[in-house]
């Protein structure tokens, strides 16, 4: 943005060349990804063989075919928050892009916003949010498990997401955010969000701001929502967002034989002119999957008026 | 309290400021005028009075429609005595429990009476409400105020905002979007700060708007458009600052052939050559009428010298003046449009574009087909259809044509609750007509293979069994 000529990879910015030390994600194959440090003189094993990263991927541009040792092919990706969410290394329950994008959007994130979450968890939505609110933002995250929350500030730096965030190991119910007066969102997904509600205004700025909790429960919801009215919120309002994926299938479909046609028995010119009967039709359609991965959580939104 | 005003003054309403009017569900986007009437809920108002206080303000629309601040008031009081029944058993629903008449309400209305006092009348004069349960009395209670209450709220426009708007007031103008696809489309197409983003709408603007609004002033937006120029009125309601408009171009579709071949050519030539070239970029921006009006400039002034046949009637004088200088402006202005045109050409040629949105009325197939071309190896891209047939088509033409991986076709169920103490159930659900998303992310082309022949370079290895799965 300020005229830089070399382009290095982050979650929040685009590069075109692979480098040593990025984090590139490989694609297998439908449904099949994963993410790779990239080291000189390392190398990957996967099923289709071993890649090395000196010679397949140092310097190759990002969507390259990089092919395996035992000869098959794989992609090469740049990282993305939306990648990283289907390959990262789980620690914790995650949120998926569905819910992510949804909260993104009501949380009215943007570059520069100033954003509060907790817990940080395996870190799936914050990269998310920095992507969104880089390169002005900043993201106050706090994690009660030291080793979460060590592990995840390993990664934000291996991410070169590092200077738009802040791990706190703390427990946010105690001892709140770190910070107040400052954000323009907060971010919860906890066990007992009603008890972080007034550390969540705390940290909001006192124009105003948007929060959200995230709640498997609706017991959970219902005492997050009695909390946020307590404390003054308006426009509380809770959804859930479901996804659906359309598997697109040629199917094929037999016809009916009903017979000769009774024309061409009586007829024998018409019967030679009638093209054969076809046994059956392709068809391109979308079938559902037998059990669609419904519920992750409930969706709590609200607004902080000027304080 | 002169500090509060520097660390409001970002807060605070101003005249030409583009806001919108809330009133419970209802949305409303308009600009901050002097004097100008706003109709808004079957309700002439001015919104003078708004301008100097803050947004996310409340108003009172007391007689003439102008505004008046509304205190911060704490309305549940009023029902904190409560009497109130067990259930409705004797509850008989003859029409006939309220004791005002509509005219005795217009007759309260119009002494000035304020919103939450009509409600309390009505619920005086109400023979049953003491009757109904707590939870029967909040629920009239809300009904009325939703009925009576006259007040607005004037907030800031945000992408979520103008997307409900749109959604409830217009949706045939955004091809019945969903904000919750939008959300989606938004994130999927990895939409941040500092990159290359196309867009091919026809939205509105609101697609266009939102993609800006996430891109925060900082890299560029080019809005490829069909026809005679891009559609943006959505934009402005966003109210972005000035600079924001320098990250956005745009670039007419009839010419992604030309520039994909090599053959568009926007350098700048001279007016009195042939005009009638199609490779004339800049001139075919023009609308079909205006084109067959104009020759060259100096053509025209030159034929109606010569014609004058030394009579200098003064007239004459002044009507080639006047000729001159609107020959001039338009001059000035088909330079722009070549420079412009121009500056996206450049923008477009490189092929690196690092995402693609697509939410129209056109078949999304070619569309995309045609713009895929823009982009980078390994950037997303989303397209938007009401109808799925139309995705069920892209997908197939993507996975034969190779380039791309993650095809996926999705919808979205988006489902509201309605949370209160024992009174906690879903309230509305919004499925599919929210509309369908592709979405993928480009690969390098393997441009030495002819198409199709995708699957025959699998080693052996690779082939996994493919029963009924599609890969």
């Amino acid at each position: 943005m300020n005229g830089v000529t070399v382009l290095t990879m982050s979650f929040v910015e685009y590069s075109d060349f692979i480098q040593d030390g990025d984090v590139a994600v490989v694609y297998l194959g439908h449904e099949s990804m994963m993410p790779v440090k990239v080291q000189q003189g390392a190398q990957t094993q996967t099923r289709y063989g071993a890649i090395r990263h000196s010679t397949d991927l140092i310097g190759q541009r990002y969507g390259s075919k990089v092919t395996c040792s035992k000869g098959g092919w794989v992609y090469v990706l740049h990282p993305t928050p939306e990648l990283w969410t289907v390959t990262l290394p789980h620690r914790t329950q995650i949120l998926y892009t569905t819910d992510i994008a949804t909260i993104t959007m009501m949380l009215e994130l943007k570059p520069g916003s100033v954003v509060c979450e907790s817990g940080t968890g395996s870190g799936s939505l914050s990269h998310a949010i920095l992507r969104t609110i880089a390169p002005t933002g900043h993201l106050h995250t706090v994690e009660f498990h030291q080793q979460r929350a060590e592990k995840v500030a390993e990664e934000f730096k291996e991410h070169r997401v590092d200077h738009l965030v802040t791990v706190r190991n703390q427990d946010v119910c105690k001892d709140g955010f770190g910070v107040t007066g400052v954000a323009d969102a907060v971010f919860l997904d906890i066990p007992s969000p009603w008890e972080a509600v007034r550390h969540a205004k705390a940290a909001m700025k006192k124009q105003g701001g948007r929060v959200c909790s995230f709640s498997p429960c609706i017991e959970q919801v219902q005492r997050t929502c009695e909390a946020l009215v307590d404390q003054g919120f308006e426009e509380i309002s809770t959804v859930e967002i479901l996804l659906r994926i359309h598997d697109v299938r040629t199917v094929s479909l037999p016809l009916p034989d009903f017979g000769p046609d009774s024309l061409a028995q009586t007829q024998p010119d018409i019967a030679e002119k009638t093209p054969p009967i076809q046994a059956s039709v392709a068809m391109k359609t979308t079938i559902l999957p037998r059990e669609m991965p419904g519920h992750t959580g409930y969706l709590t939104f609200a607004t902080k008026p000027r304080t | 309290m002169a500090d509060n005003v520097d660390g409001d003054s970002l807060y605070r309403i101003k005249e030409g400021d583009y806001v919108v009017l809330k009133r419970g569900d209802i949305f409303k986007a308009v600009q901050i005028q002097p004097k100008k009437k706003v109709i808004f809920e079957k309700q002439w108002l001015f919104l003078d009075k708004a301008v100097g206080q803050l947004y996310s303000s409340t108003f009172e629309i007391v007689s003439g429609g102008i505004l008046q601040p509304l205190k911060p008031k704490h309305t549940e009081s009023s029902s904190d005595a409560k009497e109130a029944g067990t259930d409705n058993r004797n509850i008989v629903d003859d029409g006939k429990s309220q004791k005002l008449t509509r005219d005795d309400i217009e007759t309260l209305k119009e002494k000035g009476m304020k919103g939450q006092e009509i409600i309390q009348q009505l619920i005086e004069n109400s023979s049953t409400f003491k009757d109904k349960t707590e939870y029967a009395q909040d629920k009239y209670i809300k009904k009325k105020k939703k009925k009576y209450e006259n007040t607005v709220t004037i907030l800031k426009p945000s992408c979520r905002i103008l997307a409900m708007m749109y959604h409830g007031r217009e949706p045939g103008k955004i091809c019945h979007l969903q904000y919750d696809t939008l959300a989606q489309m938004l994130t999927l197409a990895n939409i941040h700060a500092g990159s290359k983003v196309l867009v091919f709408e026809t939205c509105a603007g609101l697609v266009l708007g939102s993609v800006m609004e996430r891109m925060g002033g900082y890299g560029s937006v080019i809005q490829m458009y069909p026809g005679g120029g891009p559609v943006r009125a959505g934009v402005e309601s966003f109210g972005f600052p000035e600079h924001f408009h320098d990250m956005l171009h745009e670039f007419p579709i009839c010419h992604v052939n030309a520039l994909l071949a090599g053959t568009l050519d926007t350098t700048a030539k001279d007016p009195s050559a042939d005009s009638k070239k199609s490779d004339m970029a800049a001139e075919e921006e023009q609308n079909q009428p205006e084109a067959e009006r104009r020759g060259s400039p100096e053509e025209q002034s030159m034929e109606t010298n010569s014609g004058a046949d030394g009579s200098h009637d003064h007239e004459k004088d002044e009507q080639e003046k006047l000729k001159e200088a609107r020959a001039q402006r338009k001059k000035v202005k088909q330079e722009e449009k070549r420079k412009k045109l121009a500056a996206a050409a450049a923008l477009l040629e490189g092929r690196n574009a690092d995402g693609l949105v697509i939410a129209s009325r056109f078949h999304p197939c070619p569309v995309l087909m045609g713009l895929l071309k823009f982009l980078s190896p390994s950037r997303p891209f989303v397209v938007y259809s009401q109808y799925k047939e139309a995705l069920i088509e892209c997908y197939t033409k993507l996975k034969e044509q190779g380039g791309t991986v993650n095809l996926r076709l999705t919808d979205t169920w988006l489902r509201h609750y309605q949370v209160l103490p024992n009174r906690t159930h879903p309230v509305l659900l919004m499925s599919g007509g929210g509309g369908y998303l592709l979405s993928g992310t480009t690969v390098a082309a393997d441009r030495s293979k002819p198409a199709g022949s995708q699957r025959a370079e699998e080693p052996a290895a690779k082939r996994l069994k493919l029963t009924d799965t599609e890969r």
